[in-house]
């Protein structure tokens, strides 16, 4: 556009009209902050749904989720870190699902085929797969993020082992603790993502049992809430599984 | 003289801010403050920044008094779903406003120049009542232009912490770009606080510089004040004393200052003011515009 000066924009008004255009300008005003004040007010006092998040911020959520699953690479990798970067004392953040009446020696996995069908396996079934090991930036959705180690079978692997590859057609993946009360639901893409394992090791040492002993999951491009510590069972679906934290009103996805 | 016959004249008034660059500004007001306060929900769950050398804590980003007089705690959730949300408003908004300022050529107006940096300081000197007298502006000031540029960086720079810390996998790089997750989550919070300190200081600049100014910002536009300078008769030699400060109108206004009388009395006589300045100079900046 062409330069003009400033003084230009100098004009002659009429005492009415500057008073007309005055009373316009700020009725225009008030009525739009007032309208998106109501806007706010009806958005932020909308019943929650069982989920614990208003309706219309969950379906943002939703919305936000199948955007960037849609212009990102759910394969991306998260960025690695050498061993010596990793924390020795890893920061143990919940204990949902962590209750003290479980013994680790007579542990199962349960892995639900198909309904009806379940694969029965233990930890040392998991420990023959090849190890994957990872040393990764962990982050938590409170804002906090530590460099830990972790060593498992990647996920893909372990569905390709036991010719579960047919149920990775499956949208979801569900994981749930042994008694039951601490659950996640995720996204095959990201399940099936190379960073992805079920993880037996922390440090290079067994997994301590306050961090998911005997087995957990890790999954780098997610947040901390959906890396389920002792998984008693895993299930597949095309619908979403339940999601603890996302029925308290977090992001389900909660990718990174 | 009547002095009803002249309220009836035309106002002179100065196009200033263009509707879309209200809009912008009045929309950015209550969004960026649901970012703030929705910031503030998320910040909460790992509040573990302050201002302080080793044990030495001067501030603690933040005091349970504060988070409790604004009911911030157990509200992670809710913060992220608000902010979430509010993002797009924040992002589609402070976008229309640069690509605006950008195709109508506001940002000439907008930009400091080469002088800006030098001005501002007078500007500063001025507004702390240390300096009278401003440099020669057009819309903004020095200092206005340098402030109102550097929050629109800000914004970026908020845009971009965010995405580092939103999506640290998707944009890695921005996040490396950053300095890192810890750092960008820094830098995130950092700028939060500036916008706090811009608004603060924003608000005390608005107040000072009173009503016409104010109403701008709605209106669009400003009065351009041809203040009726009221002067009694003075001698001569008063008179003499008054020209050779005309360059200095503030001294001008000064001297008149001390000479006015009740306009309303009819012992006054008016001038207009552009009779008592240099034309050349045509300095007539007296008031800070924010």
């Amino acid at each position: 556009m062409k330069k003009q000066a400033f003084s230009s924009r100098e004009q002659q008004i009429e005492p009415q009209a500057f008073r007309r255009k005055s009373i316009i300008a700020f009725s225009v005003l008030v009525i739009m902050l007032a309208i998106g004040a109501t806007a706010f007010y009806f958005l932020f006092n909308e019943p929650k749904g069982t989920d614990s998040v208003q309706p219309t911020l969950r379906s943002v959520m939703v919305a936000n989720e199948s955007l960037f699953t849609r212009i990102f690479s759910v394969n991306r990798q998260v960025k690695l870190y050498k061993k010596a970067d990793a924390d020795e004392k890893v920061r143990v953040n919940g204990d949902v699902g962590m209750g003290d009446d479980f013994n680790p020696a007579t542990w199962k996995l349960k892995v639900a085929r198909k309904p009806g069908d379940t694969l029965v396996l233990t930890i040392d079934d998991i420990r023959a797969l090849p190890k994957r090991e990872i040393i990764f930036d962990f982050k938590c959705v409170e804002g906090w993020d530590q460099i830990t180690h972790w060593g498992g079978v990647r996920v893909g692997d372990f569905l390709m082992k036991y010719n579960l590859t047919a149920q990775t057609a499956m949208k979801y993946m569900g994981m749930v603790t042994p008694d039951g009360t601490y659950y996640v639901g995720i996204d095959m893409p990201s399940m099936l993502q190379p960073q992805t394992i079920l993880c037996y090791e922390m440090n290079g040492r067994p997994l301590p049992k306050i961090q998911g002993a005997p087995l957990r999951l890790i999954i780098p491009v997610k947040y901390g809430i959906k890396h389920l510590k002792r998984i008693g069972t895993i299930f597949f679906s095309n619908t979403k599984p339940r999601d603890y934290w996302a029925e308290q009103g977090y992001d389900y996805y909660a990718g990174l | 003289m009547d002095t009803h016959e002249h309220t009836t004249f035309m106002k002179k008034v100065i196009k200033k801010h263009p509707l879309a660059i209200r809009w912008f500004h009045w929309v950015n007001f209550p969004v960026l403050t649901v970012m703030i306060w929705s910031g503030l929900l998320i910040y909460w769950a790992n509040d573990v920044y302050r201002l302080g050398w080793g044990d030495t804590t001067i501030l603690k980003f933040f005091p349970k008094s504060f988070y409790e007089a604004l009911h911030v705690p157990f509200k992670l959730a809710q913060g992220m779903a608000f902010h979430y949300l509010f993002m797009w408003l924040f992002f589609i908004n402070g976008f229309l406003y640069v690509g605006y300022t950008i195709w109508s050529g506001e940002w000439r107006l907008l930009l400091p120049n080469r002088h800006s940096f030098k001005e501002a300081w007078l500007v500063v000197l001025h507004d702390l009542h240390i300096r009278k007298g401003l440099p020669p502006q057009e819309k903004y000031n020095a200092a206005q232009r340098i402030a109102y540029s550097a929050i629109i960086v800000m914004g970026l720079g908020s845009i971009i912490t965010g995405l580092a810390i939103y999506k640290p996998t998707q944009f890695g790089w921005l996040c490396a770009l950053c300095g890192g997750y810890h750092f960008a989550r820094i830098l995130h919070f950092a700028l939060t606080i500036g916008y706090v300190l811009f608004f603060l200081v924003h608000i005390i600049q608005v107040i000072m510089a009173g009503w016409n100014n104010f109403q701008a910002m709605v209106t669009g536009v400003e009065l351009i004040k041809e203040k009726p300078i009221t002067i009694v008769p003075v001698s001569t030699g008063d008179v003499m004393a008054l020209g050779q400060n005309i360059e200095d109108e503030l001294h001008v206004e000064e001297s008149m200052e001390a000479a006015i009388m009740h306009p309303e009395k009819n012992i006054v006589e008016e001038l207009p003011r552009e009779d008592l300045i240099n034309p050349e100079t045509n300095e007539t900046n007296e008031e800070a515009s924010v």
